[in-house]
């Protein structure tokens, strides 16, 4: 059903010069500390990173319910800020796609689609024939996912130790990560662009409207280094 | 409120799995080789640069404490670890940490 090679080797991924552990597990213990000061049960805690894991919609979440936001508040709240992940899936699965491959694996693992998960694979999907490749999605998902939860549990346990030293310390963590990854990533005139229009145009809209500003700087960025791309090389 | 708790978590994981879902959808009519493939590839990187710009410019919670200036040192010294280190992510990572920890307590 799922070939343990490859699922292997995307479970590595989580070892090595480009670990995403410690930024992940940096995020998800400020998380778990978070969730256990804002009154949830280790198990409620645990529940929340299992089914959502995405960091920005878990913080949304928890300032929501400190306001007293109403459910479909919170759903509006939480999806604007995870809408992200609907153009990050759309540039992920047809590289993933194999006629051979059983369509459930797809949309249950579209559930790992994270910054971190989502970086690693598209920097190493070339290596792998495509037919494997959703094994070693699955793999990578699998492995990233297990240390979020994970670091959700120490994160609780531990939060009476975290001062506000520590957790500044923590909070830095995730961005680093991801701006390494995102220079790494900049291999294209297209990429390049992308984020780099994407870091100015994201913030510059924050005085418009600090809830659309992703979407509205991203789609703008994104649309502009698209047509610049296509017209002077990618 | 522990009912009311569970029922806040599946509020928010089906407000995020709803994006990853339709994703999957789209993604079912979209080859790797078209047009509108590169550009949802253009989308998701510069969507990705905003949030993380955002998270670095105007944070939330425990970051916000820290002055913008030390911050936007932290974040060039770590960049510099980054190429210093042949593009090691781990090294960035915990420098920029322990960089920051350092001048919260002592600035």
């Amino acid at each position: 059903m799922i070939n343990s090679k490859y699922f292997l080797k995307g479970f590595k991924s989580i070892k090595g010069v480009g670990s995403p552990a410690i930024a992940l597990g940096a995020s998800f213990i400020a998380i778990g500390a978070l969730l256990k000061n804002l009154g949830f049960s280790i198990q409620e805690s645990i529940f929340s990173t299992f089914l959502t894991y995405a960091l920005p919609g878990s913080l949304v979440m928890a300032e929501s319910m400190l306001i007293g936001a109403s459910l479909i508040n919170i759903f509006i709240a939480v999806w604007l800020v995870n809408a992200r992940l609907y153009p990050m899936t759309v540039a992920l699965m047809p590289l993933l796609m194999h006629k051979n491959q059983p369509r459930w694996k797809y949309y249950l693992s579209c559930h790992f689609i994270a910054v971190s998960s989502w970086l690693i694979m598209k920097d190493n999907y070339e290596d792998i024939e495509k037919e494997n490749r959703i094994d070693f999605w699955i793999g990578i998902g699998t492995a990233t996912w297990s240390v979020a939860i994970f670091s959700t549990v120490i994160g609780y346990i531990a939060s009476d130790f975290l001062n506000k030293d520590i957790l500044i310390g923590l909070a830095i963590i995730n961005p680093i990560y991801f701006i390494c990854m995102m220079l790494g990533a900049m291999k294209t005139i297209q990429i390049s662009l992308s984020v780099i229009l994407g870091a100015i145009l994201g913030p510059a809209f924050y005085f418009l409207s600090p809830e659309w500003c992703i979407l509205f700087g991203g789609f703008i960025a994104g649309t502009i280094a698209f047509f610049l791309g296509e017209r002077y090389g990618k | 409120m522990a009912s009311n708790i569970i029922i806040v978590i599946f509020v928010t994981s089906l407000a995020t799995y709803l994006s990853r879902f339709l994703g999957v959808v789209s993604a079912e009519k979209i080859k790797e080789t078209s047009k509108m493939f590169r550009w949802f590839n253009c989308l998701a990187y510069s969507t990705l640069a905003a949030l993380i710009a955002r998270i670095v410019i105007f944070p939330l919670g425990s970051l916000s404490e820290i002055d913008y200036l030390i911050r936007f040192i932290v974040v060039i010294l770590s960049i510099f670890v980054f190429y210093l280190t042949n593009k090691n992510l781990v090294y960035p990572t915990l420098f920029s940490a322990i960089m920051l920890s350092l001048f919260s307590t002592y600035l």
